[in-house]
């Protein structure tokens, strides 16, 4: 297929367009200050007791048991054929007992799926790795990066990391979905996946700019666009399938991930395709611009030096 | 099929296919099979154990050593197969039990100091856990009650006699300071009235318990011995058997709706080389597998999660071979040198797209919770494995492919014969 779309002149939109996601997260996110995220327990500490009775029971009955043992404000989540996710501040093994027996005597028997605890200590430790694993894998990036590319191509790939980062954490801000330790996973994996379109294409760049034609560097990077766009598509797009079968099929446990990972991956495409290039050519006229200067002045420098010497 | 040469490159080329489909089917599912599948995919625990250091005791590597012997003791005592129990750090325990029926009863087990001590009424410790021969739960002839029937060392013996007859000399029957308490972890269980001096090294506690497997659970516990330290459940993951069975039936679903719509999306995208690309993916999840097993590794959801992952990015490679493969067609080269220049120009752009995923993956490895690490190790091997499988593999089959002449039609190849240059019609 032959695309001929003029991705760099309408480059204004396109970060708006961005922008439109981002600052409405960022926004959110300082709303909701200190918990810019909704942190799950595997962050916050706490406990999860996932329930399914063998008989008809409401999300009210549930609240009125927990009521009964003074932990009425634990969230209570029916996930349907009698099933209950309840989460609750950090209980004890006894406090856990007795939920799952008062839940039992009054309510009927019932299986218990899943429980889960999460000390404080835990969640802090994960948050601190977190940060940790985030920071390293940055500084690995920008190192590849560096050392594959010339600095400005460097730049324009990080800065594209960087926004989808920000709109995989942003969207998570704003519709307040939880996030937990998978989330992590997810954030790690988008920062090492979604800069393969931007070096594919920046690859492509350099390519044509050692066989430059007759051309402004705008119509080259187009043409470089273009000429990747089959390509950036197809590949993203055998990821999203691979997402979407995971986040529809594949159960609650991957669910925040999968959906963490799409919207990064789909960020990861537009950005390397929408908002890295032009990034790359407005750094570039930036520079040049600024090399200008610097030789005019120099020039200038050099003249009024040789002026008095005569 | 004119000449004896295109009949050879076709038989070859059905050869190595049905091999691969025969390799396929025959090993997929032994493979699977004897995968070592993790918690959350056939239920158990998880449990993080810290040890606490109190002010007068801090956490040497002995309690350390002594708290695992004990663990496994306990974890024995409930009979469960393939305990895995490790220490991390200086002062933490992890201790996973799968397929467990009753995870409560585990846990409930496992948190238990079972520190038994007798005080009398003054406070006073006569006898402690570590005075203790034997522990054994008998029902009661007379009241048909459980009852956990001790006997003390040489030490506590002498002990348990002397505060009994000082007790039975200096106090009239039924003053309360003639009483000998017994606690467990500090929690009172009975204080019972001392009849008379009782010589023998032999005691009972009656009473308060439910059933006989909770008196014979407590006798296991006193006879592993207290722990050295106090110890916390700082993190407990239990999976029920049957949440564990429905993430793996889900995941099930997942992996092959997943699989057979990127095997259609690369058949109706890429034709004969999406075929080819399909059938190099049989070979990748061979390998991922195989080596998988032979690292003893176990599989979890998000590992699973990984590998499924790995496969959509794996065909990127395919996709960026074929891609040039296609421009390189339309720019008029021949069929195999066109494959050729494929393969070499692409591989540079394959190996920066996955050197990043693959350093982030190791970061998330060195830096990641237990529950991640499954990811990365399936999500980096999966990427090398693709990388691998695509540059030595689809060459390969794709070579056997071009040199069959009812396989060297443009179309097959996804270009249609208006794109090429007109010199070349004709003659790829």
């Amino acid at each position: 297929m032959n695309f001929n779309f003029d991705f760099v002149r309408r480059r204004k939109w396109w970060y708006a367009l961005s922008l439109l996601i981002i600052i409405p997260g960022l926004i959110a996110m300082v709303l909701n200050w200190p918990s810019p995220l909704n942190f799950g327990i595997d962050f916050t500490g706490g406990n999860i007791i996932q329930v399914q009775f063998d008989q008809p029971v409401t999300a009210s009955q549930v609240r009125e048991v927990l009521g009964g043992l003074n932990l009425g404000n634990s969230s209570i989540q029916a996930a349907g054929n009698n099933e209950f996710l309840i989460r609750t501040t950090e209980i004890n093994e006894e406090q856990t007992d007795q939920v799952i027996s008062a839940l039992r005597d009054k309510l009927g028997q019932l299986d218990l799926k899943r429980n889960e605890k999460v000390g404080a200590t835990i969640g802090r430790e994960l948050t601190i790795k977190g940060i940790e694993a985030m920071a390293i894998a940055w500084v690995l990036m920008v190192i590849y990066i560096t050392i594959r590319f010339e600095f400005l191509s460097g730049l324009a790939a990080i800065l594209a990391l960087i926004h989808d980062v920000l709109v995989t954490v942003g969207l998570f801000a704003i519709f307040r979905w939880e996030v937990d330790s998978t989330f992590v996973a997810a954030i790690l994996t988008i920062i090492g996946y979604s800069i393969n379109d931007t070096i594919v294409i920046f690859d492509r760049i350099r390519e044509n700019l050692r066989l430059r034609r007759k051309e402004t560097i705008e119509e080259l990077v187009n043409r470089s666009i273009n000429q990747t766009l089959t390509r950036s598509i197809n590949t993203v797009l055998t990821v999203i399938i691979a997402l979407l079968a995971l986040m529809l099929l594949g159960g609650e446990t991957t669910r925040t991930f999968a959906l963490a990972m799409l919207i990064g991956t789909i960020s990861g495409a537009y950005s390397s395709i929408f908002t890295a290039s032009p990034i790359w050519i407005e750094l570039r006229i930036f520079s040049r611009e600024r090399h200008r200067q610097a030789a005019s002045k120099a020039a200038t420098k050099a003249k009024t030096r040789k002026a008095t010497s005569h | 099929m004119a000449g004896g040469k295109g009949t050879g490159s076709f038989f070859k080329l059905a050869i190595v296919l049905v091999a691969i489909l025969a390799l396929g089917i025959g090993a997929f599912q032994p493979l699977l099979q004897a995968m070592k599948l993790g918690l959350d995919l056939r239920g158990g625990v998880y449990i993080l154990l810290q040890a606490q250091s109190t002010p007068e005791h801090a956490v040497t590597g002995e309690d350390m050593t002594a708290l695992e012997r004990i663990m496994r003791d306990r974890v024995d005592q409930l009979g469960i197969a393939e305990p895995v129990i490790q220490r991390e750090g200086s002062d933490r325990l992890i201790i996973q039990l799968a397929g467990v029926n009753n995870p409560e009863e585990a846990v409930k087990m496992i948190g238990k100091t079972a520190l038994l001590e007798f005080k009398t009424s003054d406070g006073r410790v006569v006898v402690s856990g570590k005075d203790l021969k034997d522990a054994r739960a008998v029902i009661d002839q007379q009241t048909r009650e459980p009852e956990i029937t001790l006997k003390f060392n040489a030490e506590g013996t002498k002990n348990f006699a002397e505060t009994t007859q000082e007790l039975v000399s200096s106090y009239s029957r039924g003053d309360p300071k003639r009483h000998i308490a017994i606690y467990l972890d500090n929690q009172l269980l009975t204080n019972p009235h001392v009849d008379e001096a009782i010589p023998s090294g032999e005691a009972v506690i009656r009473g308060g318990f439910a059933s006989f497997e909770e008196a014979a659970n407590l006798a296991a516990l006193l006879r592993g011995g207290a722990l050295p330290v106090p110890v916390q459940i700082i993190e407990r993951r239990a999976v029920g058997p049957t949440l564990g069975a429905d993430s793996l039936a889900k995941s099930k679903t997942a992996i092959i709706v997943g699989l057979v719509l990127i095997a259609l999306f690369m058949l109706i995208f890429y034709r004969l080389p999406g075929i080819v690309a399909n059938f190099s993916l049989i070979i990748y999840a061979l390998i991922v597998l195989a080596v998988l097993w032979s690292l003893k590794a176990t599989l979890t959801l998000p590992g699973i999660a990984g590998l499924l992952l790995s496969v959509g990015m794996a065909v990127d490679a395919n996709i960026i071979i074929y891609e040039r493969l296609k421009e390189e067609l339309r720019n008029g080269k021949t069929l195999r040198a066109a494959v050729d220049a494929g393969f070499k120009r692409a591989f540079t752009t394959i190996f920066d797209a996955n050197a990043t995923t693959v350093l982030a993956a190791l970061v998330l490895y060195f830096l990641g919770s237990g529950t991640v690490r499954g990811f990365a190790v399936t999500l980096s091997m999966g990427i090398i494995t693709s990388m691998f499988t695509a540059i030595t593999l689809t060459r390969f089959l794709l070579h056997l492919v071009i040199g069959v002449p009812a396989f060297q039609k443009l179309w097959l190849y996804g270009v249609k014969e208006s794109q090429i240059p007109v010199a070349a019609r004709g003659e790829i």
